[in-house]
């Protein structure tokens, strides 16, 4: 059939996803547009400007922003898919035996020495 | 198939109605016990016990004008609410609430789908919902909203792996990515009692991810006016919101659902024993929240970073070698 899929898994799984996703975004859309539409807008030039505690705003907010939140975003990235390739292992971890265990003492080895060598390097301090 | 989208439909409008109750009476529960922490009384003039409160702030909210800055990127100003919205409701697709029960005389299953990558779409959806945060901070064109999105999407990412670490060692406890799956393999002995240090990981990461007290720093009132969610106002700032206390409910169900054996529980149906232990941390959060003072921005990141992800990573090394020792 055109929806199993080679394991012999069932698509057919996501349909009741796909349904419950479709009825969330449309109450999403609806409930905004509601709000348009009822809470009417009239908007002066003092109501449409960015709030700034009160005074006029100074200079621009699209600015460049400090590195070390490049940083973090780039070691979330490391260790994010890290824990991702983690959990196909933790599945059928009991199927593999001594062989899975060592893999993965080896696997989170390196990423242990990764995340050290960040420590050390300073990456993780925020002063 | 028709029956099965039909079947689907029916679930979803259930859950997403019973969703947004809980949302609205969340926001009277932390308003009112907050109040009573603090010995005032927090509403309670709207309807009996104030019951009728937040229907009266809703309709409010859904009558206010809707506004926004000149200088806002016009798309992705109203995209942003929308994203938080929808990422806090569409993980309820795969978090069971109780197991299969006889409703009239048919066997109905109390979630809308399970499928076996379960806890991977539940992390999944609420990762997008940083996106909700970012695109909001950065599209209203506000120095504080810019502070807020940065500070709050540099906590989100790192907190999420301290939670991605502890479901790993839970998946390896219960062998399986299913929601349902995991729940039953608590049968007998509460995931608690076999992950301490998981269940302890999940739920100060549960605490942050949700932007609660004492992580709270991306709305920290006092320096940032609103964080992320300064220039929005009305329903839009509802929608954030929404997203907000939806993601409390949805941490409670998920610390019940991994760690505290979701329905199972003596005397009482299923099905209510997931209120019960869903109820009892949304109590826990809101007590948090009064008694815990702010931790300072590196503060917050040197404990995600320094403490939690390699204690995650240790856990998850010890759950494996003695997973290997008992023989699972």
């Amino acid at each position: 059939m055109w929806f199993r899929t080679p394991g012999g898994d069932l698509l057919l799984d996501y349909i009741p996803v796909l349904v419950h996703f479709v009825i969330v975004v449309g109450l999403t859309a609806a409930l905004p547009a509601l709000h348009a539409l009822v809470g009417g807008s009239r908007p002066t030039p003092p109501k449409m400007e960015p709030y700034e505690s009160g005074v006029w705003t100074i200079g621009s907010t699209r600015e460049r922003v400090p590195i070390r939140y490049y940083l973090i975003a780039m070691l979330f990235i490391l260790f994010d898919i890290e824990t991702v390739f983690l959990f196909p292992w933790a599945v059928v971890y009991r199927r593999l035996g001594a062989f899975g265990l060592i893999e993965m003492l080896v696997f989170v080895g390196v990423l242990g020495a990764g995340l050290i060598y960040a420590w050390k390097r300073g990456a993780l301090e925020w002063e | 198939m028709i029956t099965v989208v039909l079947v689907a439909a029916v679930k979803s409008v259930a859950l997403v109605v019973m969703v947004l109750l809980g949302f609205a009476y969340a926001t009277l529960l932390e308003r009112r016990l907050l109040a009573r922490f603090q010995l005032r009384y927090g509403p309670n003039r709207t309807g009996p016990f104030g019951l009728l409160q937040p229907f009266a702030d809703g309709i409010k909210l859904i009558f206010k004008e809707s506004f926004m800055p000149a200088t806002a990127d016009r798309l992705i100003y109203w995209l942003a609410p929308a994203i938080s919205m929808v990422a806090a409701l569409f993980v309820y697709a795969v978090i069971p609430i109780g197991p299969e029960i006889r409703f009239f005389g048919a066997t109905v299953s109390l979630y809308i789908a399970d499928v076996n990558v379960g806890i991977l779409l539940v992390l999944g959806a609420s990762s997008i919902g940083v996106y909700g945060v970012i695109l909001g901070g950065w599209s209203s064109n506000n120095k504080y909203a810019l502070l807020g999105c940065l500070r709050s999407s540099a906590q989100l990412i790192s907190y999420e792996l301290a939670i991605g670490l502890a479901v790993v060692s839970v998946v390896l406890t219960a062998g399986s990515l299913s929601l349902v799956d995991i729940v039953n393999a608590q049968q007998r002995l509460w995931f608690v009692a076999l992950q301490p240090v998981g269940f302890l990981l999940f739920f100060i990461g549960a605490l942050a991810e949700t932007n609660r007290a004492p992580f709270d720093l991306p709305e920290a009132e006092q320096e940032l006016i609103a964080g992320f969610h300064t220039e929005y106002g009305g329903f839009k700032f509802a929608m954030f919101y929404v997203g907000e206390y939806v993601g409390i409910i949805t941490m409670s169900l998920l610390v019940t659902t991994l760690f505290l054996g979701g329905w199972h529980g003596p005397l009482l149906p299923g099905p209510h024993w997931v209120a019960v232990k869903t109820f009892a941390f949304m109590c826990l959060f809101i007590w948090i929240r009064a008694t815990m003072p702010r931790v300072r921005h590196d503060q917050l990141m040197a404990f995600g970073w320094k403490v939690l992800v390699p204690l995650g990573l240790l856990n998850v090394v010890a759950t494996a070698v003695i997973v290997a020792l008992v023989g699972g």
